[in-house]
């Protein structure tokens, strides 16, 4: 399978990484390297196996349904590029 | 006492239980032999005033007479590791300046028994890579060099400003974390001892997810005494990671009794590669011959479906990534790019993502978002699941036919230069040939070091144990150094 400029545009937005339309072939053939080494993989038969869901043979455990934490509004923003009145900011979304 | 630094973890205990040093006259040798050795780039954030804090309540506590092994102990925290109101980057420009409010399970855990944080350790960006080069501080760098040169060499990654920092006594012990050999990979470039627990021994809580799947933090230390007493006091149960293990953590310092009688080692065919040195051979019959004098039976064995590791691996883990990186997108922390006029929110995302990550992160978001996409997820990330099912089963039937730990190189080379292979990703990636396949088993593995190439370069082997069987293997792995005796150390060239 060989991967076109095309697609790796689309991958790239479906990443949302803005990727400069200069730099597609050379980002496609570096997939195309990558994924050549993946194609090893169909060399095996594994119609019969199960794919991996847990590495560990365990259940995952359920909490308690209680509340433990909250009310930490200005921690919670205190990281934020930009935050006003107790809200994270971003562009205008809706018209 | 002299050069406090050079300490192991246990005898720095012992020093400050008999009460011939101090907290803080040990914190103070790692501070400055820590200011001496910014070459080696390997502590990117430092918290000096804050260690020296800790280093005096430690004391206090030692006083007292109520103290863990770790209380006073100088250590390093790689990057990954969310620290409470300290920079933690994962050594990226899209987490700058990020403080979190929060300290992870496992520092957590240290602090609380008293380790001193001296400040955060240089990594591949998000853990993604294999000689520290993907860092956006710049690389850390081996403080070994080659016989009579002056070439900078990789100390390995991802976890290679841990790994440096070890090996050039800044600090008696760090933390590393280990996706697919980030952990042992550097111990075996550098001389030291690098531990990979269990998948679900150690809390991933508060660590950067790279995958979440794979990923778990260890030990990188100058012993596997040291290890064994670092490594128990990071693991253990924790109801904020639901694939934590509940199970107790036993003392893995007492079960190293140094006997391995009537042990079965497995020797794994398919880890013998094309194209493998002949001194990594050698290393390798040697470590076994080492294992089976004191008492061991050396088994040949099989796991077929090895070399099928790498390829499921780069399927699996940038699947992953890519899910767990979509959270970086300029709104909560960390970056944000420069918008144009009349950019939206889309934009936003874009533009803070292509600025914000590096180059291999870009990639293998990319490759592991092309794997998920609609038409694909059957052909290359289910495939790549089952694959995995394959692997981990290899190793439970040699465990089950009677095997207690299987031994392998730990990497194909000893270390390699600075800029020698970030041109292409694929032989990057072959690094990882003997590490790998623990990850995607969940087992595990320890490096350690157990000779010298002929360019004086530390060389490590490989052993891999039984699920939550760490104390037997910390055992084993006790009983190859203390017959390999490895105790050269890089001559200071920094």
């Amino acid at each position: 399978m060989s991967i076109d400029t095309e697609t790796a545009a689309r991958v790239a937005k479906l990443a949302r990484i803005k990727v400069d339309p200069a730099e597609l072939p050379s980002l496609a053939s570096e997939f195309n390297a990558i994924l050549g080494f993946i194609e090893q993989l169909s060399e095996l038969d594994v119609s019969d196996i199960e794919p991996m869901t847990s590495v560990a043979p365990q259940r995952l455990k359920a909490r308690v349904d209680e509340v433990t934490d909250g009310n930490q509004q200005s921690k919670v923003l205190s990281n934020a590029p930009d935050a006003r009145e107790g809200f994270f900011a971003v562009p205008k979304v809706v018209e | 006492m002299s050069d406090l630094n050079k300490l192991t973890i246990a005898e720095a205990r012992d020093a400050l239980r008999r009460g011939e040093t101090t907290a803080v006259e040990l914190t103070n040798a790692c501070l400055s032999t820590i200011e001496d050795s910014s070459a080696l780039g390997t502590f990117v954030h430092n918290t000096p005033d804050l260690a020296l804090a800790r280093a005096e309540a430690a004391d206090q506590r030692i006083k007292s007479g109520e103290a863990p092994a770790l209380c006073g102990v100088p250590i390093g925290i790689k990057d990954l590791f969310c620290t409470e109101g300290v920079e933690s980057q994962a050594a990226s420009k899209i987490l700058s300046g990020f403080r979190p409010a929060y300290e992870s399970t496992v520092s957590a855990r240290l602090r609380d028994a008293g380790a001193v944080m001296l400040g955060k350790l240089n990594m591949d960006e998000f853990a993604m890579g294999s000689s520290n080069e993907t860092s956006v501080y710049g690389p850390a760098v081996n403080p070994w060099r080659a016989n009579g040169s002056d070439q900078n060499l990789t100390p390995g990654g991802s976890s290679g400003g841990s790994a440096a920092a070890v090996a050039a006594d800044l600090c008696l012990g760090a933390t590393g974390t280990d996706t697919g050999g980030s952990i042992r990979q550097p111990a075996a470039f550098t001389g030291t001892v690098g531990l990979k627990p269990t998948y679900g021994r150690c809390s991933r809580w508060g660590i950067v997810a790279f995958a979440s799947s794979l990923d778990q933090a260890g030990p990188m230390t100058k012993t596997v005494r040291d290890a064994a007493i670092m490594g128990a006091a990071m693991m253990g149960h924790d109801p904020k990671d639901s694939t934590s293990a509940d199970l107790p953590v036993p003392d893995f310092e007492a079960l190293l009794t140094g006997d391995i009688r009537g042990k079965t080692i497995g020797i794994p065919r398919e880890y013998r590669v094309d194209g493998m040195p002949e001194e990594i051979e050698k290393l390798w019959a040697d470590g076994a011959a080492m294992l089976k004098d004191a008492g061991a039976e050396l088994r040949d064995i099989s796991l077929p479906h090895t070399k099928y590791a790498l390829p499921a691996y780069y399927v699996i883990a940038p699947a992953e990534a890519s899910s767990n990186l979509a959270r970086y997108d300029g709104v909560r922390f960390g970056y944000r790019a420069e918008l144009s006029q009349g950019d939206g929110i889309t934009e936003l995302y874009e533009k803070t993502r292509a600025e914000g990550f590096g180059a291999e992160v870009k990639r293998r978001i990319m490759i592991g978002t092309y794997v998920l996409s609609a038409g694909f997820y059957d052909a290359y990330y289910n495939r790549a699941r089952r694959v995995r099912s394959l692997i981990k089963r290899d190793f439970e039937e040699v465990f089950a036919a009677g095997v207690d730990a299987i031994l392998t190189p730990a990497t194909p080379s000893a270390a390699f230069e600075l800029g020698k292979k970030v041109a292409d990703p694929v032989e990057m990636y072959l690094n990882d040939v003997f590490t790998v396949t623990v990850n995607l088993a969940g087992l595990p593995g320890v490096a350690l070091p157990t000779g010298l190439s002929s360019a004086g370069l530390p060389l490590g082997l490989q052993l891999i144990g039984r699920p939550f069987e760490e104390g037997d293997l910390l055992n084993t792995a006790y009983v190859l150094e203390t017959a390999a005796g490895f105790v050269a150390k890089p001559n200071k060239w920094w």
